[in-house]
């Protein structure tokens, strides 16, 4: 139920019921063998996995170290690892005989997978959005209306992330008895940051194989970026036990840590608990949860998912930073390189792997999560290039 | 802690801020058996719109934990009246957990409610509060079953929060008949005084809850309403409001 002392179920006495019907249901299902095949069928018929495991030769060779891998998440339906997730929490509320969905979204991308899950199999969605994000990311409303979702502004706090998150757990509090919340990251309260991870550990499944077969070894490294932290878990989880690859959680830094714009819950933020966690969280010295900056939508969450702090605990996964200047940097060098726009947010892992590709003997190997494609990020890029 | 028929009021602290607030409670401990104040929290998520505005109003106005700890001292020098603090768990949580509990007794405060701490992770919590002769009062909700409801009972040294409906904080017209069947559950399952919240906002709401069988009556979104539409200046709308409450209680 935790992760070391991470994790946990800090919710009002309401919430407590559904939460453990929740993770009764979903120890139930995930050894369902109709379930089962339900979910891989979708994952390979509908999303498109399994998704490729690409050499970035002209990358690499640019670099001149190690082996660069891109996980090709980017290649999904819907444009990222989000999917995975949506998918199989809208199948789990089909089968809890839910009819309705809400989900949280920052920068809509995850608002877009619910509506497109929601979609697929017949379920109601409502989305909560910051009424700032509803602002800035107008295709996404826009999209996720076309899906057939409602779009709900949330104009409380900061309009942001943390926000939405708040306004849904109040609408899930009021109306669990028919509705499920599809929590888009590996956070909130047990057991969400379990089955998320979980859903998206086929990342972390596939890639393992593929590395095999084309290497005959693992990986050195693995990169992926943080935010919430679910396609890190997705793509960690299934090499934990394998000391040898180490593995790196990026975090955004914005305009430096030292500016205080930035996004890094683990590498700048101390212990806390929020949205059902105990993790760690931006928050001044009252326990005040702090707004957040980051190029990347994705990344803007003052906390990170409660086994990402825990794996920083104990050493086994390592946390660093990268700015805004050196994600977009990193957008650039592989739209022209490789011809492939990775989102900002993915641009964050390539940026830390671009910088130490280059220190590494060229029989080493590292994998990048390529979390999701860059087009949902041009407008940011534009403003930022000056286009 | 409490007896029947108690009226419980609840206002946010620093809302508008901390010297209204002090005058506020000065009304409020004429007209309740207990008062229950609030911490402000960047992200108070039980909370339905009127107290979660309640407490951007607050932190805008730069209300700090400490400022709250001082305003219930400057009270208790003059008043009796049993505060119970609410707050949501980071803010004690950041203060370090026994020091949170300790500085709050120290200033005067009888009571505390972490509104999102449920039980299963209140161990340390609950040793803190022995440590340092704090009561404590935890929620029970209507889809809270028998066996959690007697462990929230156990663990609630100065009475049992039920929790009226489905839902965030804030006035409703209508009790929902969710708050009678719950009163009736823990009436057979607990042993620690009653009290309901969530959704209270009349006189004849606090009559009907205690003439089912609640020792106390929650009623908080109702009169932060008034500090959101009057401001410093709401002082007497509250005593109006509160005059008008208390008839609820002679059942």
């Amino acid at each position: 139920m935790k992760f070391g002392e991470f994790g946990g179920m800090f919710v009002a006495e309401t919430l407590v019921t559904p939460l453990k019907e929740l993770e009764k249901a979903y120890n139930e299902l995930k050894n369902d063998e109709r379930f089962k095949a339900e979910l891989d069928y979708y994952l390979k018929n509908y999303a498109g996995r399994p998704t490729p495991l690409y050499y970035a030769k002209n990358l690499t060779e640019k670099l001149g170290g190690a082996k660069i891998y891109l996980k090709r998440e980017d290649l999904l339906h819907s444009g990222a690892h989000k999917i995975n997730n949506t998918i199989g929490q809208a199948l789990l509320a089909k089968y809890m005989g839910k009819t309705r969905l809400i989900a949280e979204t920052g920068a809509g991308q995850h608002g877009v997978a619910t509506a497109i899950a929601g979609a697929l199999m017949g379920l109601k969605v409502d989305v909560y959005m910051g009424a700032e994000d509803v602002e800035r990311q107008k295709m996404n409303v826009f999209r996720m209306k076309i899906l057939g979702a409602n779009v709900i502004p949330v104009e409380s706090g900061t309009r942001t992330l943390k926000d939405a998150i708040n306004e849904a757990l109040r609408d899930w509090v009021a109306t669990f008895e028919y509705t499920h919340y599809l929590i888009g990251s590996v956070v909130g309260p047990h057991p969400y940051p379990t089955i998320v991870r979980e859903f998206q550990s086929v990342i972390g499944k596939e890639t393992k194989r593929q590395i095999l077969e084309v290497e005959g070894c693992l990986p050195d490294i693995i990169v992926a970026c943080v935010g919430g932290g679910s396609n890190a878990m997705g793509i960690f989880y299934p090499f934990i036990e394998d000391k040898n690859v180490r593995l790196i959680g990026v975090e955004a830094g914005g305009k430096g840590i030292k500016t205080g714009k930035h996004s890094a819950s683990l590498c700048a933020g101390k212990k806390g608990v929020l949205h059902g966690m105990l993790s760690y969280f931006l928050q001044d010295e009252d326990g005040q949860i702090l707004d957040t900056h980051s190029i990347a939508p994705g990344l803007d969450y003052p906390g990170v998912g409660p086994e990402h702090a825990w794996l920083k605990e104990i050493g086994r996964a390592e946390y660093i930073t990268v700015t805004d200047e050196e994600a977009l940097k990193a957008f650039l060098e592989l739209s022209k390189t490789e011809g492939i726009l990775p989102a900002l947010e993915s641009a964050h892992a390539l940026a830390y792997a671009m910088k130490i590709a280059k220190d590494m003997s060229r029989d080493e190997i590292i994998v990048v999560n390529l979390s999701g494609r860059g087009d949902k990020d041009l407008d940011i890029v534009m403003r930022e290039v000056g286009f | 802690m409490i007896k029947k028929p108690s009226l419980i009021t609840y206002i946010t602290a620093g809302d508008p801020n901390i010297s209204a607030t002090l005058e506020f409670l000065d009304i409020l401990a004429k007209f309740s058996e207990v008062i229950e104040l609030g911490i402000p929290f960047s992200d108070p998520m039980a909370d339905g719109k009127t107290i979660e505005k309640s407490h951007y109003r607050a932190l805008k106005a730069g209300t700090k934990v400490g400022d709250v700890f001082r305003v219930v001292e400057e009270f208790k020098d003059l008043h009796r009246t049993p505060i119970v603090l609410m707050t949501y768990y980071n803010l004690v949580f950041a203060r370090g957990l026994e020091n949170f509990v300790e500085n709050a007794k120290a200033c005067g405060v009888d009571a505390m409610l972490i509104v999102d701490l449920p039980i299963e992770e209140a161990n340390e919590y609950l040793n803190a509060c022995e440590k340092f002769e704090m009561k404590t009062v935890f929620l029970a909700s209507p889809n809270t079953p028998n066996d959690r409801l007697k462990a929230i009972d156990e663990a609630s040294s100065g009475f049992v929060y039920l929790v009226s409906l489905y839902g965030t904080t804030g006035a409703r017209d209508k009790l929902s008949n969710l708050a009678f069947d719950l009163i009736k559950r823990a009436k057979d399952v607990c042993t620690k005084p009653l009290a309901v919240g969530f959704g209270v906002s009349k006189a004849e709401h606090i009559r009907a809850l205690i003439e089912a069988g609640a020792d106390g009556v929650v009623v908080g979104s109702a009169i932060v309403k008034l500090i959101e539409e009057f401001g410093e200046n709401a002082g007497e709308k509250i005593e109006e409001k509160c005059r008008e409450l208390r008839k609820g209680l002679n059942v």
